[in-house]
């Protein structure tokens, strides 16, 4: 009973950080049409940002972010600028998977030249053995709950912002018909590139989370991102609920697995269920019918 | 014969010839590189006959190729082979990566676009967790092969010679495809798949035959890389990297055109072997190939091949219309929009495109 509790719970807190990064990318396909490939080793390249500024400038890893979340923005809106917005076209779709994936390539050049291939990982106060709470008889660090806070905290700021803002107003517009938001007048390039950085922001604060809770190098980003297309694709793609249910949904079966067979086989059932669910449901568990639409 | 059809056969004579001889320097690394680089050649032609002509991104090619090396490992393995023989197992090899494409296909065909490509993904990883965790693969540390006791210097060349086959082979049933009534069909799914079904394509039947085709292929160079590697890793029998490559040098020659992947493959294939001599600077070499089709996706949004020939069309035409403007005066109703311009607009769709 104590390791189903356990198992349970380390899915939902975990969860809710994979939720984060998948609502990044969910949001990021509902409004540019494109999949961003790199959001995986982007979480890894916000991870290692985090571990710079702690381990070399002694900043806090929950301090840091306010550095780390604007960078990975203008980042984001960097790489759009420069890489997505040029596509046109018929091949728009598979070119721009392969402009990600370049990109993608790139950082992670970049950071095995700079931090080689060792794993690495965040060892704050945070993570540390004395800040733990006890719940059902065993400890958990707080960075588990304090990691999930701060993904419930953004992915209810980008809920507030896209229900609550007028610039939210056009980006659901814009999701919704890029043509009728263009004619009246809103500035889809504008909407493009900013829900791109907001997509990769998140990164930040993900792999700051992510790096504390797991060893990390450049070739993690793989890992990561296979299993955020399998959630968002099993949220529906473009769904933000949809990304966070089956993020917690994915990471609790995967952590039940985990304890009551075996690790090694807990990412085997990941990938099965996504495929067994899309050959009775194409659109995702909670898509809709468009998604299949070409 | 048209002239286009004249042109790709001398091409590919002269491209096969000159890929016959290279094996005469007798330059070990330029025919171990070779082989790879045919490998990939094939690779690129196979998985463009499906991805390029459907339109439906894989990036599962590399579950054929694993399918295929572990196949001829498993066999050779059992029954102990050396010897020319294992030459005759690669048909065995793209016949399992066949029938591996059959449930692969009936499952992924089904839904299209990204959602595709990510379930694609799935499966190949589903692949790769079970190649390192079934005990008869060998789990992590895989299958070796009994020793060939063949000459280190001339080790590479039936490799070499088989992949050029291979390739060659592959390249020619892709042209025999492209034409035919099957190819239009595969064609018209790329160009509207709703519409094509409202003709009468038998859309799955079709998209899954070119699926196994592209398999087939795939599977045979699979069990080349066995003998020729002396390995079943899981993590390069079934390799990521692979999935992105092949892709990469469809697009970067032209995507779903006929010599497209060839070129990219003969491109790009020379410089990943070369670099993976380079140990210290692979990253570097990494960083390089991305950057390298940053270029490519910026400057040549279709591919090389096919933007050059626009290029070099919209040239022609523009001195044809001034050869001709010389003769009579320039014609009536087309001022200032060149025919040569209007050709390289073309490629500029008008569709929604944040």
């Amino acid at each position: 009973m104590g390791s189903l509790i356990r198992a349970i719970t380390d899915g939902v807190l975990g969860g809710g950080v994979y939720g984060l990064m998948a609502v990044g990318l969910t949001l990021i396909f509902g409004v540019l049409d494109i999949i961003n490939i790199a959001q995986g080793i982007l979480v890894v390249l916000g991870a290692y940002l985090t571990y710079v500024l702690w381990a070399h400038l002694h900043i806090d890893q929950f301090l840091g972010l306010l550095i780390t979340i604007p960078g990975m923005f203008i980042l984001g809106v960097a790489i759009q600028y420069l890489f997505i917005r040029p596509l046109r076209g018929r091949e728009r779709t598979s070119m721009s998977l392969l402009a990600c994936y370049s990109v993608a390539i790139i950082i992670e050049g970049i950071l095995y030249q700079i931090f080689g291939s060792n794993y690495v990982s965040i060892n704050d106060y945070w993570t540390s053995p004395q800040a733990t709470v006890q719940i059902f008889g065993y400890y958990l660090p707080y960075i588990y709950l304090l990691g999930f806070a701060l993904a419930v905290v953004s992915v209810m700021a980008i809920y507030l912002m896209l229900y609550r803002t007028q610039f939210g107003r056009s980006v659901r517009a814009t999701m919704q018909d890029h043509t009728a938001a263009r004619l009246v007048g809103i500035d889809v390039n504008r909407v493009a590139a900013v829900t791109f950085g907001i997509g990769v922001a998140v990164t930040a604060a993900g792999g700051m989370v992510f790096g504390s809770l797991n060893a990390f190098n450049p070739n993690t980003g793989y890992d990561l991102i296979s299993r955020l297309l399998a959630i968002v694709i099993l949220g529906g793609m473009g769904s933000i609920g949809g990304a966070l249910g089956a993020a917690v949904l994915m990471i609790t079966l995967e952590s039940l697995v985990d304890v009551y067979w075996n690790p090694e086989w807990s990412v085997v059932v990941f990938y099965a269920v996504l495929v067994a669910v899309l050959v009775f449901r194409p659109q995702g568990l909670f898509g809709r019918k468009e998604a299949r639409a070409q | 014969m048209k002239p286009a059809a004249i042109w790709r056969a001398a091409g590919l004579v002269v491209l096969v010839g000159a890929a016959a001889v290279i094996p005469l320097a007798k330059n070990v690394t330029v025919t171990h590189v070779g082989v790879f680089v045919l490998l990939y050649v094939g690779a690129a032609v196979g998985w463009n006959i499906f991805s390029g002509f459907t339109g439906y991104i894989s990036l599962g090619a590399a579950v054929f190729f694993g399918v295929g090396v572990y196949t001829v490992a498993l066999i050779s393995k059992h029954l102990d082979l050396v010897g020319g023989v294992v030459f005759a197992l690669y048909p065995l090899a793209g016949l399992a990566a066949a029938v591996v494409a059959v449930p692969f296909g009936l499952v992924a065909l089904r839904v299209r676009r990204h959602t595709f490509v990510v379930v694609t993904i799935a499966i190949f990883f589903i692949f790769q967790f079970m190649a390192s965790n079934f005990s008869w693969t060998g789990g992590v540390s895989g299958i070796f092969p009994p020793f060939l006791d063949w000459d280190p210097n001339t080790f590479d060349m039936p490799f070499y010679y088989t992949a050029l086959v291979v390739a060659v082979a592959s390249a020619v049933l892709a042209w025999a495809i492209w034409g035919s009534r099957f190819g239009l069909q595969l064609r018209a799914i790329r160009d509207d798949e709703d519409r094509a079904r409202g003709l009468g394509v038998k859309t799955m039947r079709v998209k899954l035959t070119a699926f196994v085709i592209s398999g087939f292929i795939i599977g045979i160079l699979g069990g080349l890389y066995f003998y020729f590697q002396s390995e079943a890793l899981p993590e390069y029998a079934f390799n990521p990297f692979f999935d992105l490559t092949v892709a990469l040098m469809a697009f970067i020659g032209g995507f779903g055109t006929l010599s497209g992947p060839i070129f990219g493959a003969l491109l790009l294939e020379p410089y990943l072997g070369y670099a993976q001599y380079q140990v210290t600077n692979a990253y570097v070499a990494e960083i390089v190939l991305g950057a390298l089709f940053l270029v490519v996706i910026i400057f040549l949004p279709r591919g090389i091949l096919p933007t050059a020939g626009e290029k070099l069309t919209a040239l022609a035409a523009g001195w044809q219309r001034r050869a001709a403007s010389r003769d009579t005066g320039p014609p009536p109703g087309t001022p200032g929009s060149p025919a040569g311009a209007a050709a390289a607009g073309s490629t500029a769709s008008t569709g929604p495109a944040p």
